[in-house]
């Protein structure tokens, strides 16, 4: 099945409105990178839309350009598999900021040169303003459903909370409502591995090569030790050591885990942008769906008709339980119909992008709902 | 459609057309699914197991997952309609606060259990001298859920204590509806409808 060819188009829309940011700014020429999956039926009924976390981006079930690696949820989307692109017209675009061909700091500001850190400061919101800008330049008023995990379960959210009246479910997976203390805490670390590499130059590295590559590998490996589980860990690497008998009194990278997490860091600067994972988990950060609408996170939702599904996995301590519970208990107050569970998988909150068999009947299930 | 388990069969013909409900360890969602189906009804449900859950949710039921005596206080006072408990109440930790619970945020509440003091478990008790197992409490009492054994009188002294009201009574035997006298005796399970 996962061999099954799959047709997606890859475009870019250029917006021809500027874009009103939370910040106060309007950006001038948005583009908006995107990819579809399946045809849109005659009324434009049967689309989606699946935003995507942190480092994704929209080669959500295609190759990706850089690494030819298989697509982020290449396991979920396609014919016949849980978000059925036989049945349902899939839309997934690089978020605003972001380095795959949406505006972000790399791209060109109007005086030609880079943004860099001259790119306005922007929100989850302002991500979703800019797919928003999309859809309505595919004539799409409403959407059978909006899908994402993690940072992609916090723009479901600012989706269905802020544009009520534009889908008519909303899934989120391993997400949160906010940012909490620790997760500012894990991206205060990455930043500051970037902005501490004397490459970096203030973000102004554009013409310098490749940048911070130190920085942003030490930024991708700390935050991948919070993307797995300890158990997850422990069985993947335990304290095996790296192709060596015995240790080495130094400090080469003597452990598997090491190994990898060296191999995951080095790998990710060869596909990011250093300043686009700044701007991205700094409007992470800033997510707070409750203070946007009053400090109530049912009022957040209570314009809303959409059906909900909340998900979380076991061994997530990044976005836990309790904060999909939290959103659960909002949306029950505010009357909205809202189904929540909490999964048991291994593999901590990369389990949303793994093979969770439960996850996959959930989304099939609430979907043809 | 599967038929119904028959405290869920009373209590889906009981609940008026069109109401909002929220089934309290609604299980794999049969009777919310007959709620929604067959009466109309705005059909939510809240279930302790994540696979039932699932389940629920791939039949396109609300359902969160959730515990009766922790999670019932996040939904405002009168949210609903009318509130059900099948088979639930004695698993709880606390039974009289969960019932308080129940007729917070439901107009009317539905409460089914299975009777303690049925014929069949006095004897077991009386002539075997160990828990019984019978068809109604089939499992050992070391691995049941039930902690909270409940007969059909101790369940009318909670109600009384409390001030509420017993709009409507069903009792079944042996998986039949039973009018016969002495309830407390001759029933296997009790269904309650209750109001403030």
């Amino acid at each position: 099945m996962a061999d099954a060819p799959i047709l997606t188009t890859s475009t870019t829309l250029a917006l021809a409105e500027p874009l009103t940011l939370d910040g106060g700014q309007q950006l001038e020429g948005v583009r908006v990178a995107y990819e579809t999956y399946g045809t849109l039926n005659a009324n434009k009924s049967n689309a989606i839309v699946i935003f995507h976390a942190l480092t994704g981006d929209h080669h959500v079930a295609s190759p990706h350009p850089i690494t030819g690696k298989p697509g982020w949820w290449a396991r979920m989307v396609g014919p016949g598999l849980p978000i059925d692109t036989d049945q349902f017209f899939i839309i997934c675009a690089n978020v605003l900021g972001g380095c795959m061909g949406s505006t972000g700091p790399a791209s060109q500001a109007p005086d030609g040169m880079p943004f860099a850190m001259r790119f306005p400061v922007i929100t989850i919101r302002d991500m979703v303003r800019a797919q928003v800008a999309l859809l309505d330049s595919l004539g799409i008023d409403t959407l059978h459903a909006v899908i994402g995990g993690s940072m992609g379960g916090m723009q479901a959210l600012s989706f269905a909370a802020n544009w009520p009246e534009r889908t008519r479910a909303a899934l989120v997976i391993a997400s949160a409502a906010r940012h909490s203390a620790q997760n500012i805490a894990f991206h205060e670390v990455g930043r500051q591995a970037i902005m501490a590499d004397p490459k970096w130059l203030d973000g102004d590295y554009y013409w310098q090569g490749k940048g911070p590559e130190s920085g942003l590998a030490v930024a991708r490996m700390a935050a991948h030790i919070t993307y797995l589980s300890e158990a997850g860990l422990t069985e993947k690497f335990g304290r095996r050591l790296q192709n060596r008998e015995t240790k080495t009194f130094g400090f080469d990278a003597d452990f598997q885990v090491e190994s990898y997490l060296r191999y995951q860091g080095l790998s990710f600067t060869d596909r990011f942008d250093a300043n686009s994972y700044l701007y991205i988990t700094r409007a992470m950060d800033y997510f707070d769906l409750a203070e946007e609408h009053g400090g109530l996170l049912a009022d957040a939702f209570a314009r809303s008709t959409a059906r909900f599904c909340l998900v979380s996995f076991d061994t997530d301590w990044l976005y836990p339980t309790i904060e999909s519970r939290s959103i659960a208990h909002a949306l029950n107050a505010a009357g909205a119909q809202v189904s929540f569970m909490e999964l048991s998988a291994p593999f901590g909150h990369d389990s949303f992008l793994l093979d969770v068999p439960a996850l996959d009947r959930v989304v099939a299930g609430f979907l043809s709902a | 459609m599967s038929a119904l388990r028959p405290d869920l069969a009373v209590i889906a013909g009981a609940v008026a057309p069109g109401s909002r409900v929220l089934d309290i360890g609604c299980g794999d969602g049969s009777l919310l699914a007959a709620l929604r189906d067959q009466r109309d009804c705005d059909a939510r449900g809240m279930e302790l197991d994540p696979g039932n859950v699932a389940q629920c949710v791939g039949r396109g039921l609300s359902v969160i997952q959730g515990d009766a005596d922790a999670d019932l206080a996040f939904y405002p006072d009168l949210s609903f309609d009318c509130a059900i408990l099948s088979q639930t109440l004695q698993t709880t930790m606390r039974p009289d606060r969960v019932l308080d619970e129940l007729l917070r945020i439901g107009r009317t509440a539905f409460v089914s259990f299975p009777n303690f003091a049925h014929w069949r478990v006095r004897l077991s008790l009386l002539f075997g001298g160990r828990m019984p197992v019978t068809h109604s409490l089939p499992v050992a009492w070391y691995e049941t859920q039930n902690i909270h054994h409940v007969t059909v009188d101790d369940f009318r002294g909670l109600v009384a204590d409390r001030g509420y009201r017993i709009e409507h009574t069903w009792f079944l035997s042996g998986d039949r509806r039973t009018t016969g006298p002495a309830p407390n005796l001759m029933a296997e399970h009790a269904i309650f409808q209750l109001s403030r």
